[in-house]
């Protein structure tokens, strides 16, 4: 397989006056070339600042990478000096945000904000840099793109930002896609197209997505591969179907369970996660997840679990997956048999 | 039948001579102890709607029903303190909802406090019960609101409402801002108030599985209009209306065998713009299904079998 990220026990912690939080703590994974990896996750699990960091957009003081590696087809991409990162950012790798309004310049118009990344990375003249942007906007489905192209964000509704953010961070043709929450702020309808669009482009420039979200429908519609975080950990990763279909951590089945299933009985009351995630001010010894996690042990509070191989594809960072554990399953039934 | 409106409108002047359709007649009804689901794009009316019902916007036309009592078209200060003992809303978003100078005693005790008769000390009993009862430590009580989690504040929100005792709750998105693990313990929260004191809400949300799975029965707004009634799990795997079929279509499902199986197209372009609507169906622009006959006439709700009824001229 043809590995152009590899992400290798990345660790980030930020100084605060409250002390030091340890964001990430211990990231691993690797993306191949024309593959979606969905990392998923609550608000505060890192998933944000674990591709931040990567992007070198983490202000460093107060943020600091403190260990770990990331390469980007074979050559470092952490602690670059600026001028190095702009190389790679923009170019080699895009990135598009949740909230498009706020992430491009209200004094430009979207046309020009194209166009400078193509003069910038480029080198091409005004008037051409300007004639591609126009392009770039026609190659997102914007309706109208010369007169388009000459308007600024807030003629655009929140779909259509969205779409030329896209355009931006196509420019250079890049070999990643990063999209943080890119349809957290859109309607369904609007969600739609922008998702169906990142499909279409992804086949078309054979491109590599990451997809950070919080949403499993949205993770199930585009991903091959996902990577599931918890308090700063990637507690388990693998095919989407192992994900959804052979779930073996707590938390994500936990997750899966507090969602509504679109099946016909209404009576099936949702189980939500008890408790909230650990404070990362103190991170725990143990497993971050215990606190929460309805099987718990006694092993889980003092010994952070390793990952341990489901099978080639799926990773669980769990106790439960020690060969010593009791089963999930037999767990489940138990719990049945007790309610029942 | 505890909540009517009938053609009840809201309009906004925006200058310039323009006025921005907010609410375009909307005729619903609420049964005593059910769950009305009201989903639709942002910006299709379904706030504005849940707060000309309860007064805090007043109405541009159009009447509005409580308990058979007919609501004043703009509420008098009098009327509020009238009305809020039986109608409460619950608001969107739990950090600009709730004022960040006031304790959360004072938050969920004003209520109690402004309606009278209490002693400092049977609100303050009351507070802490009410915070016990949604599931927050009643010790808490003299922390202020940037002390606490989103969940923790929508449940403060909560409290707030439901420290009145009131027979209908507007739950204005009342999980959109939570993350998935928490959504769960307000929706059930939620779900139990409602059985225990008998409540009847009208429950505004955009994610439809949520919708589907909280309301007995569901509304879909486009555009200041309805574009379909009926109950909940009927609307959901049965739209009628073109629009709800767009709405199911899109929503994705956490379940990848089925996203896979999915042969869908999106609907194309944008929710258009409520200023100065023209007659004619509101859809009709982006309706794959559009007649002559939408683009000048208004349609309205015709009534299905099943207790169902679509705004749409395909079923006339």
């Amino acid at each position: 397989m043809d590995t152009i990220l590899s992400v290798k026990d990345l660790e980030v912690e930020f100084a605060t006056y409250g002390g030091t939080v340890k964001a990430v703590r211990g990231v691993s994974f690797d993306v191949t070339r024309g593959e979606t990896l969905a990392i998923v996750g609550e608000s505060g699990c890192g998933k944000s600042v674990t591709v931040q960091s990567l992007m070198g957009l983490i202000p460093m003081p107060p943020g600091k990478i403190t260990g770990g590696t990331a390469t980007l087809n074979g050559k470092n991409i952490l602690n670059l000096p600026p001028a190095e990162a702009n190389k790679f950012r923009g170019v080699e790798v895009g990135m598009i945000f949740q909230d498009p309004m706020s992430s491009l310049n209200p004094t430009m118009t979207i046309g020009d904000q194209i166009a400078e990344t193509l003069k910038v990375h480029r080198g091409k003249s005004d008037q051409e840099a300007f004639k591609l942007a126009v392009e770039l906007l026609e190659r997102t489905h914007i309706p109208e793109a010369p007169k388009r192209a000459k308007q600024y964000p807030f003629e655009f509704s929140g779909g259509m930002l969205q779409r030329a953010m896209i355009a931006q961070s196509l420019a250079c043709n890049p070999a990643i896609l990063i999209a943080d929450e890119p349809t957290t702020a859109l309607d369904v309808t609007i969600q739609a197209q922008i998702l169906e669009l990142m499909l279409e482009l992804q086949r078309t420039e054979n491109m590599s997505i990451i997809l950070i979200t919080h949403d499993l429908a949205v993770v199930a519609r585009m991903a091959d591969r996902v990577a599931v975080m918890y308090a700063g950990q990637v507690i388990e990763s693998g095919t989407v179907d192992d994900i959804f279909y052979r779930s073996s951590h707590p938390y994500t089945l936990g997750l899966k369970e507090a969602m509504p299933s679109n099946t016909h009985d209404r009576d099936k009351s949702l189980s939500p996660i008890l408790g909230s995630p650990p404070d990362l001010f103190k991170p725990p010894v143990g497993c971050g997840y215990c606190a929460r996690c309805p099987y718990a042990m006694t092993i889980c509070a003092e010994h952070l679990p390793t990952a341990t191989a489901i099978s080639e594809s799926h990773e669980a960072s769990c106790w439960l997956h020690h060969p010593t554990a009791p089963d999930i399953e037999e767990l489940h039934q138990m719990e049945d048999q007790d309610a029942g | 039948m505890l909540v009517r409106t009938e053609k009840l409108k809201k309009h906004f002047t925006i200058g310039r001579g323009q006025t921005l359709h907010a609410v375009d007649g909307i005729s619903l009804t609420i049964d005593e102890n059910e769950i009305l689901g009201l989903v639709g794009e942002s910006g299709s009316g379904k706030s504005t709607f849940g707060k000309a019902l309860i007064g805090l916007h007043p109405k541009t036309s159009g009447e509005a029903y409580y308990n058979g009592e007919r609501l004043p078209d703009r509420f008098s200060t009098k009327d509020h303190l009238h009305y809020s003992k039986q109608m409460q809303m619950i608001f969107q978003d739990p950090y600009s909802s709730l004022n960040p100078r006031m304790t959360v005693l004072d938050i969920v005790g004003e209520g109690p406090g402004i309606q009278g008769q209490q002693s400092n000390s049977e609100i303050r009993d009351k507070v802490a019960f009410w915070l016990e009862r949604v599931g927050l430590n009643a010790d808490h009580m003299s922390r202020y609101p940037h002390e606490f989690s989103g969940g923790q504040r929508q449940r403060i929100g909560i409290a707030r409402a439901m420290i009145i005792e009131p027979r209908f709750v507007v739950c204005d998105e009342p999980i959109s801002a939570l993350d998935v693990s928490v959504q769960a313990q307000v929706i059930n929260l939620l779900d139990e108030l409602k059985q225990s004191m008998g409540l009847t809400l009208l429950f505004i949300a955009h994610d439809l599985s949520m919708v589907r799975y909280v309301s007995d029965r569901m509304a879909v707004m486009y555009l200041g209009s309805l574009a379909e009634v009926g109950p909940s799990n009927d609307v959901f795997f049965e739209p009628q209306h073109p629009y709800t079929q767009f709405l199911v279509e899109s929503n994705p499902e956490p379940d990848p065998n089925l996203e896979r199986r999915r042969a869908f197209k999106p609907i194309i372009g944008e929710i258009t713009s409520p200023v100065n609507v023209q007659a004619g169906c509101r859809f009709a622009d982006r309706c794959p299904k559009v007649m002559d006959r939408c683009l000048v006439e208004t349609p309205d709700l015709i009534a299905l079998s099943g207790d169902r009824q679509v705004a749409c001229h395909l079923f006339d």
